[in-house]
């Protein structure tokens, strides 16, 4: 008997899911200029790699401040000012979009959707409006690092509050404790250590962050970094670069380490 | 050694060192970033003018925006897509399962690990200055961003295979690239699809603020409403981010859900 | 069949030992010949598995020499090693199919040393080749699944795909390391049904692994009795009484198939 033949159904989807991607990226390409690039290219390229080569290692330490040392402790001071604002500020949050017995399915989902909302919305405008509040520098930048992180925090602790193990707190009731009592003997020991490592990732996340909205005013490295790009000083972006670097790469490090110990 | 009384905690003294160290911490970087809430809620004031002018966003306005919005989309699916085509090689030569010369899948790693450290905006930066402004230098980034990202969350995956099918296409005969293409490909290729949509809602947030280096997209109109002090342009363009990537989340979820 | 009793399995001197000094082998001189079914017995961690893997080289053997059909898988590197793996088909325990992938795919794979690895990394699989699979799975009574998912499969229809795609290999012997320790009495007996049929129809050489020393009376003409690494039984199915057994073993062995025949 002979290998019968593959089943159609199979055969048909595939072609219609081939030929929707095929469309989708010729649709995509249109819509991007490739051929205006610039012609020396090249050139530029070489540079910047000369000037990663040979960063600008005076830039380090000058100790009037405006050093790459001072500026990768305010840029990490700001993210860690801000992660732990925001971690407070994502408690109530969190609780208004964990879906639960007490709270409606339109409450939690409302509070989700908010969540997203503020997680969409650009933490570089954010910075922006900051700094037209409190005037430009770090200030402007801890702000923003605060508000936007709610978006990711408050959904990670609200999912943790969703998943969480109900035995404990069922034991409390019924051994007549309170709302308090739940609170404190068998909610919070169990969403703290993960609150904690939640946080501690957002917290790798807004160093990265605040490395940025310096291009904007609100403090840390980004002001020099953007300065040393425009101006072409190729051997100070890239001791910037190997900065940013290495601060991210310690406190990843370190950040990993603590949360393994935690979970 | 039983005693009547409870024993003494003796880990007590180190939490408590750790709170000292944390606050220490806190209050250090708080001055060094010059927090100073007094002035923040003197100058709440301002916010308010702010968010007012962006109640009323400019509805108008949205016409002017969808073709910026939709060249992000663009830059979004491009850079996407160039950044999994690399890292699909890259992953199997990190996964310590395949590259069997640890060495090797280290060397990668490392260097993957320096790409995955450099801010996005810092990367579109620098691809402006190499060619120019425009939304080519926005899909660079966003190719190498997503090459890091997919890069990493890929080998992790691979790594957690059933070696099983690895072992039988070993026994019969079959070479390394058979068994890439017969025992891992099949397990991980579903995986791969779920991270590549994954980085792509990514991609679409974050392409939205290239614009404002000069990277192409929606972001340069953002810049333009900020300077101008036009919030409620800005809304708009707020509102109408928040629209695509509430669809494209929507969409990109249900296909990662059929996939896994 | 005229060659009967040449030897296609050969283990000359094989000792295997593990970093930590322990002897997972000890010198085992073991010929099989061609056609013959030969089953392999022994308590838990007796070596019976790395004996098996040793034959295809999944394990490497510290010092002696195995030959296969008189050519040296010790030795061989490289091209050399996989056209001898080629002629050898396996199947596991755990079946070892990609659950996600169709039952010809699975089958197909066993071809996959017969062809250039570009044709095998666009999937080109000439149709001669799925033909073969397909007949293949007739043969363990699977053809209507051919296109159906393996994960979609039971325990013991998957065995039988396995099966299916060692056949597909044309091998000259098939290893079955421990094939019916996740199934049902009723499975067991239609795999070990299925390597029987295929050792009388086609002649090739099967050693498997059991656990059972009941199973291995029912199917084996040959059994080989393994201990700690050393051989301590080979001979014809009648002389493996259970008295002849507990002698080798002592009584655990006798209760171990107690425990496990329930």
């Amino acid at each position: 008997m002979m290998l019968p033949a593959e089943p159609k159904k199979k055969k048909i989807r595939n072609w219609l899911i081939a030929v929707v991607v095929i469309l989708l990226y010729i649709w995509a390409f249109a819509g991007i200029p490739f051929a205006g690039v610039k012609e020396n290219v090249g050139q530029i390229v070489g540079s910047i790699f000369y000037g990663l080569i040979h960063p600008d290692w005076g830039y380090v330490y000058t100790g009037d401040g405006e050093d790459l040392i001072s500026l990768m402790i305010e840029t990490v001071a700001i993210a860690f000012v801000g992660t732990f604002l925001s971690s407070i500020l994502s408690i109530p949050f969190a609780f208004w979009a964990a879906r639960s017995k007490n709270s409606p399915r339109w409450l939690s989902g409302f509070g989700k959707i908010v969540l997203t909302a503020i997680r969409t919305f650009p933490e570089i405008v954010l910075a922006i409006m900051f700094i037209k509040t409190v005037g430009p520098g770090s200030f402007a930048g801890v702000l923003a690092v605060s508000v936007h992180s709610i978006g990711m925090l408050a959904k990670l602790y609200s999912e943790a509050i969703e998943n969480m193990d109900h035995g404990p707190s069922e034991s409390v009731v019924s051994a007549g404790g309170n709302r308090w009592d739940v609170l404190g003997f068998a909610t919070l020991p169990q969403l703290i250590p993960e609150f904690l490592s939640f946080t501690l990732y957002r917290f790798e996340l807004a160093v990265r962050s605040a490395s940025i909205l310096g291009i904007v005013g609100a403090g840390g490295i980004g002001t020099p970094m953007i300065f040393a790009i425009n101006a072409r000083s190729w051997s100070r972006v890239g001791i910037i670069l190997l900065g940013i670097v290495v601060t991210v790469t310690i406190i990843d490090f370190i950040s990993g380490r603590l949360r393994k110990r935690l979970v | 050694m039983t005693t009547n009384t409870l024993p003494k905690r003796s880990g007590l003294w180190k939490n408590v060192l750790w709170l000292v160290i944390f606050l220490v911490v806190l209050f250090v970087s708080g001055s060094i970033s010059g927090v100073d809430l007094a002035r923040f809620f003197s100058n709440s004031s301002q916010m308010n003018v702010i968010l007012q002018k962006m109640a009323h966003p400019d509805w108008a306005y949205a016409k002017i925006i969808v073709e910026p919005i939709l060249q992000t989309i663009q830059m979004a699916i491009i850079g996407t897509t160039f950044g999994a085509l690399a890292a699909f090689p890259f992953s199997l030569l990190a996964a310590r399962n395949i590259m069997t010369n640890h060495w090797i899948s280290g060397c990668f790693r490392f260097v993957l690990n320096i790409i995955r450290t450099v801010p996005d905006l810092m990367l579109a930066a620098l691809f402006v200055a190499i060619v120019g402004i425009g939304p080519v230098a926005g899909v660079i980034s966003i190719s190498v961003f997503s090459f890091g990202m997919i890069t990493k969350l890929f080998y992790e995956s691979i790594e957690t295979i059933d070696e099983g099918p690895i072992e039988a296409i070993t026994a019969s005969g079959g070479s390394k690239f058979d068994i890439i293409r017969y025992a891992v490909v099949p397990q991980v290729m579903s995986h791969f699809l779920s991270y590549l949509l994954y980085a792509f809602e990514i991609n679409v947030r974050a392409s939205t603020i290239l614009g404002y280096i000069g990277a192409g997209g929606i972001g340069v109109f953002l810049q333009r409403s900020l300077s101008q002090f036009r919030y409620d342009q800005t809304s708009i363009i707020v509102l109408v981010i928040f629209a695509v990537v509430l669809v494209i989340d929507t969409i990109s979820n249900r296909l990662r859900e059929r996939l896994l | 069949m005229a060659l009967e009793n040449e030897t296609i399995i050969s283990f000359q001197n094989v000792t295997k030992q593990y970093p930590n000094g322990v002897l997972g082998l000890k010198d085992l001189n073991i010929d099989i010949k061609k056609g013959e079914f030969v089953i392999v017995v022994g308590l838990s961690g007796a070596g019976k598995s790395t004996m098996l893997r040793s034959i295809n080289r999944l394990h490497e053997i510290t010092s002696g020499e195995i030959l296969i059909d008189s050519k040296s898988i010790t030795k061989a590197k490289g091209r050399e090693l996989r056209l001898i793996r080629r002629d050898i088909g396996m199947i596991f325990q755990s079946f070892n199919l990609v659950k996600r992938s169709s039952v010809l795919r699975n089958v197909l794979t066993g071809r996959v040393a017969y062809h250039p690895t570009i044709k095998m990394l666009l999937g080109l699989f000439p149709q001669a080749d799925k033909e073969l699979a397909y007949q293949s799975l007739q043969r363990v009574n699977l053809a209507e699944k051919v296109y159906t998912r393996a994960d979609e499969l039971s325990g013991g229809q998957q065995q039988r795909v396995s099966i299916a795609r060692a056949l597909t290999q044309e091998p000259k012997i098939i290893l079955a390391d421990e094939p019916v320790a996740s199934l049902d009495p009723l499975t067991t007996e239609k795999v070990m049904n299925d390597l029987k049929r295929i050792n009388q129809d086609l002649g090739i050489t099967i050693v498997v692994n059991l656990h059972s020393v009941q199973l291995a009376r029912e199917y084996g003409t040959r059994i080989i009795g393994l201990r700690d690494g050393g051989l301590v039984f080979d001979g014809p199915v009648s002389e493996a009484t259970d008295q002849r057994l507990k002698q080798i073993y002592g009584s655990e062995i006798i209760e171990e198939q107690e425990g496990a025949g329930q």
